[in-house]
């Protein structure tokens, strides 16, 4: 029995041992300020604690879609063009909501299975279906739908990451929020100026390099008058602001560009904010091998020709190609110097697969952080002795016991925190108290359990082994339905409200041990000090 | 020290109080969600602009009406926050004024609105990050720095903004309050570029109205996913009456809480939603130790009815609800008390749900097992003769051999 209790209590400071450690790690001090400092370092807090802004973003998924079923319709004219089909038009009638349908009209009977053989072999993404009146609606294959879907949220995380790594924020948060809605959750501790940082995570950053063929027009209509009514075939009509050296407010103007682009975002290898000649901010890149090939082979075919830099759909500078280029370039805005130093930033960081919008945006000022962490904490406090007094009043001897396990129960909790890296939220000192309220349940009820059985006449060590053996069931079946709650409310909740499901599961499964393993072994030892027939001190 | 030495209060015949008790408390919440109050929702649910504004002095709340009536923000809500010796005052649009597009112009349009007593071609000291005021000074070059200039103009940008967040808890009263932490010609240099407004932005929640409904769903399923959840695990433990009448009294509770936020015009943000889902579980912990002591001297008086057993066992672990009520009450109130007005919404919900989860387990659930067995038995001697519980059977079986 000796020997048994030796080896418990070895195993309760070696447990107790390990968690200080996983609250401090080693302490480069034992001072009070350099255990806060350590204790720091091992607990993360959360955005409510140290202030920060935590954003839900949504990802226009069908931007992708849109892109992909706009590439696919120039592929299959491009293919019925080849095979001499005659079709009379190749659209998307719902665009907004269903991107990836495409409907193909004019198309004869003869011809269809032509048609299907250009979609199996062209497009293997999509499905093929025949309607009435020579009419074939191609749309996605539902399972690419949402792998292109999904690509589409990852890349955007991938981007907005590389963004917010190259702003030096430190320990950011980016990842896929909810179930399957393509949201993001980005949180950033402690920036000073959050509005730059969600227009820097905001911005497409969608570059093309694209030949012009006229403007600048001021007006649609004009651009229409001036070609006769009807756009020239493989061209749009693009906005941009008028860069001339008149002075004045820029206006806005529009400029018929190509479909097609020369080169893309994709083909650059670097972007950096430079000067123009006359000292204006600007920004230059540099291709890589492969895209400066292409813009090579393009600009030496049209040298005379003008060139349009397009940024988000957006006509940013137009020039005229005095030789071949091969593998730089510039691009001139009127920008200031904030401005072209982003968007070299973003360039370099990559364009974002759809376009993105804000859902939530809650930011905590660091000030009241702080209030928060000094709140949470006196409340703790405050809570925790009034309960250790109140045991001890209680139960006396035993009284002591349970606020043994009670710290204890503390110490694994924090130490769990530090091992695990989750974070502490407001919430989370909330379930942090609530522990300590319900962990004192165990106790209370292994106590009571004695009480009783010593009221029925049994001996303190029979009283003690009925005890904490029937209250042992009741206290599983107590913490599995708190934990199952604690559980939901971990799937369901997000930040701080996540934290507290945190600490309440691991303040739980804590006081299993303490309020069971702990006190028993406390209770053992002082009924192996006590003679035969001495009373227990249980209040 | 003892409270209850053998207590022998017989609480089955008081089922009828019980009754009338939580008929009143429900019905009275109800009636309040229904005609009154509504559920108020926070801006988590509602979605919404909220900003948390502290202000230098005891705030002057007409006269920020007065400011957002010229900004234009006429249906902006203006409601003083936390203890008068705070000085903060929240400023809320509703929702259709928060479009998705423009998430932000809210909160832009609010703080414009507050600032604009300060002196023309003035930035605002009490608003202004850090990289604003490095900014600042780096063009200013108040100590004619050399070459690390950047970096030091920053370190002090990032003092005074510690000063100002930090110690000053968000605002600085007046530009003197920088003396102890900057140099005079800085200080000198920031009092020709800036002006202290008489207010801080603390906190700023933007919801979008998407998100706040998707929120709303995600709390009604987590509150329903979490009583099945019970259900299964109860039904697993005991029997499915057992785990229906804890049901019962879980949603009894869930359902006075939300009574009384709205009852008391509290709104329910996401935090409360998390202390009601720690309700249900903490109103079924009660109620299990009830149920576990009920199963277990099922087993030792089977010659005894139900009521009696039920009484019994409730019983002998009133002391034991009672304490731990007890304390835990203690703890949440503590936190209700000095917990700060971030968490008081959450502590209201585990104040008024620690008392009511105790009194359901005893004064619901319990009951219920009795009422439920007492339908049966009335039904069964309509139709048929009543068939011996399983159990019993076999125990007569082992009896006879």
């Amino acid at each position: 029995m000796k020997q048994n209790l030796l080896w418990k209590s070895v195993l309760i400071v070696a447990v107790l041992l390990v968690f200080v450690y996983g609250i401090f790690g080693i302490p480069s001090s034992l001072s009070g300020q350099g255990l806060a400092a350590a204790l720091l370092q091992r607990i993360h807090l959360g955005l409510d604690l140290k202030g920060g802004t935590h954003l839900i973003l949504q990802v226009q998924v069908n931007d992708a879609v849109n892109v992909d079923a706009q590439q696919a319709i120039e592929r299959v004219k491009d293919a019925l063009r080849r095979r001499n089909i005659a079709f009379a038009d190749i659209s998307q009638p719902d665009p907004a909501n269903n991107p990836d349908h495409i409907v193909v009209k004019g198309v004869s009977a003869d011809h269809s299975s032509d048609l299907r053989d250009i979609v199996s072999t062209d497009l293997p993404e999509y499905n093929l279906a025949s309607g009435a009146q020579d009419t074939y609606t191609i749309s996605m294959k539902p399972s690419q739908l949402t792998e292109l879907k999904n690509r589409a949220v990852q890349q955007a995380i991938e981007t907005i990451r590389n963004r917010i790594d190259q702003l030096g924020v430190s320990e950011p948060v980016i990842e896929e929020h909810g179930l399957g809605q393509y949201q993001i959750l980005v949180q950033l501790p402690g920036v000073d100026d959050p509005a730059r940082v969600k227009e820097i995570m905001q911005s497409t950053a969608m570059l093309e390099i694209r030949q012009a063929f006229g403007g600048p027009y001021s007006s649609e209509q004009e651009a229409l008058s001036a070609n006769n009514g009807v756009l020239p075939p493989g061209s749009v009509l693009l906005p941009g602001r008028s860069i001339g050296d008149s002075g004045g407010e820029p206006h806005q103007v529009w400029y018929l560009i190509s479909r097609s682009s020369a080169v893309t975002g994709r083909d650059l290898r670097d972007a950096s904010a430079s000067r123009d000649e006359n000292g204006r901010p600007d920004v230059s890149f540099q291709l890589t091998n492969e895209g400066g090939r292409r813009f090579a082979a393009f600009t030496g075919s049209h040298v005379g020709d003008k060139l349009a830099v397009v940024l988000d759909n957006k006509v940013q500078e137009v020039a005229t190609i005095q030789e071949q280029i091969h593998d730089s370039g510039v691009i001139n805005g009127r920008f200031s110097e904030q401005e072209t130093k982003d968007l070299a930033m973003i360039l370099r960081s990559g364009a974002l697969p759809a376009s993105i919008h804000y859902l939530e945006d809650r930011t905590v000022g660091p000030s009241l952080g702080a209030d928060s962490i000094r709140d949470g904490v006196r409340a703790a406090v405050i809570g925790m002795l009034a309960v250790l007094l109140f045991m001890l009043v209680y139960y006396h001897g035993a009284g002591i016991n349970a606020d043994v396990a009670l710290i204890f129960n503390l110490i694994i909790l924090l130490g769990f925190l530090g091992f695990s890296g989750a974070t502490l939220t407001l919430p989370g000192i909330a379930g942090v108290i609530l522990t300590v309220g319900m962990g004192v349940d165990s106790n209370v009820l292994i106590f009571e359990r004695i009480r009783e059985e010593l009221r029925n006449g049994k001996t303190p060590p029979s009283a003690v082994e009925q005890g904490f053996a029937h209250a042992w069931i009741t206290i599983v079946d107590t913490h599995v339905t708190t934990i199952v709650s604690a559980f939901i409310l971990f799937i369901f909740g997000t930040g701080p409200v996540k934290g507290f499901a945190v600490t309440l599961t691991f303040g739980l499964l804590a006081n299993l041990f303490t309020a069971v393993f702990v006190s028993r072994v406390i209770f053992d030892y002082v009924l192996n000090r006590k003679q035969r027939g001495e009373a227990l001190s249980i209040g | 020290m003892e409270f209850f030495r053998n207590p022998n209060i017989d609480f089955l015949s008081k089922k009828w109080y019980f009754l009338a008790f939580s008929l009143v408390f429900s019905v009275a919440g109800v009636l309040s969600m229904l005609f009154w109050h509504g559920i108020p929702l926070g801006v988590d649910f509602r979605g919404g602009t909220l900003v948390r504004v502290k202000f230098t002095s005891s705030p002057d709340i007409n006269e920020i009406r007065a400011l957002m009536d010229r900004a234009g923000l006429h249906s902006a809500r203006i409601q003083r926050f936390g203890t008068a010796a705070n000085d903060e005052v929240l400023i809320g649009l509703a929702e259709k004024e928060t479009s998705e597009a423009a998430l932000d112009r809210g909160r832009a349009q609010i703080i414009s609105a507050l600032e604009t007593k300060l002196p023309p071609g003035k930035q605002d000291l009490n608003n202004a990050s850090a990289q604003t005021i490095q900014a600042y000074l780096l063009s200013q070059d108040p100590m004619h720095l050399g070459t690390d200039a950047s970096r030091r103009y920053q370190d002090m940008a990032q003092t005074i903004v510690h000063q100002r967040d930090a110690v000053q808890s968000g605002v600085l009263k007046s530009m003197d309050d920088l003396k102890t932490v900057v140099p005079e010609p800085v200080l000198a240099s920031l009092n020709q570029g800036f002006a202290l407004s008489n207010f801080g932005v603390r906190n700023v929640d933007v919801v979008g109205p998407q998100v706040g409904k998707q929120l709303q769903n995600q709390a009604k399923l987590a509150i329903l996913y979490s009583l099945a959840g019970m259900l299964v695990y109860l039904w697993f433990r005991f029997e499915l009456i057992y785990g229906v009448a804890a049901v019962v009294a879980c949603f009894h509770d869930t359902l006075i809480t939300v009574g009384a936020f709205s009852l008391a015009d509290k709104e329910i943000s996401l935090t409360v939603i998390a202390a009601i889902l720690t309700l249900v579980g903490y109103s079924m912990n009660d109620t299990i130790v009830v149920f576990d002591r009920i199963r277990e001297n099922i087993k030792l008086l089977r010659r005894d009815k139900l009521a009696d057993i039920v009484n019994r066992s409730i019983n002998q672990t009133l002391s034991r609800t009672v304490l731990t009520s007890g304390l835990t009450f203690l703890t949440v109130l503590a936190l209700y008390l000095f917990g700060g007005e971030v968490l008081r919404g959450f502590s209201f919900a585990l104040v008024i749900g620690i008392l009511i989860g105790t009194y359901s387990s005893i004064a619901v659930a319990a009951p219920m097992l009795v009422a439920y067995q007492d339908w049966q038995a009335r039904r069964s001697n309509r139709r048929t003769p009543p068939p011996a519980p399983a159990e019993s059977r076999r125990e007569k079986v082992r009896a006879k051999a």
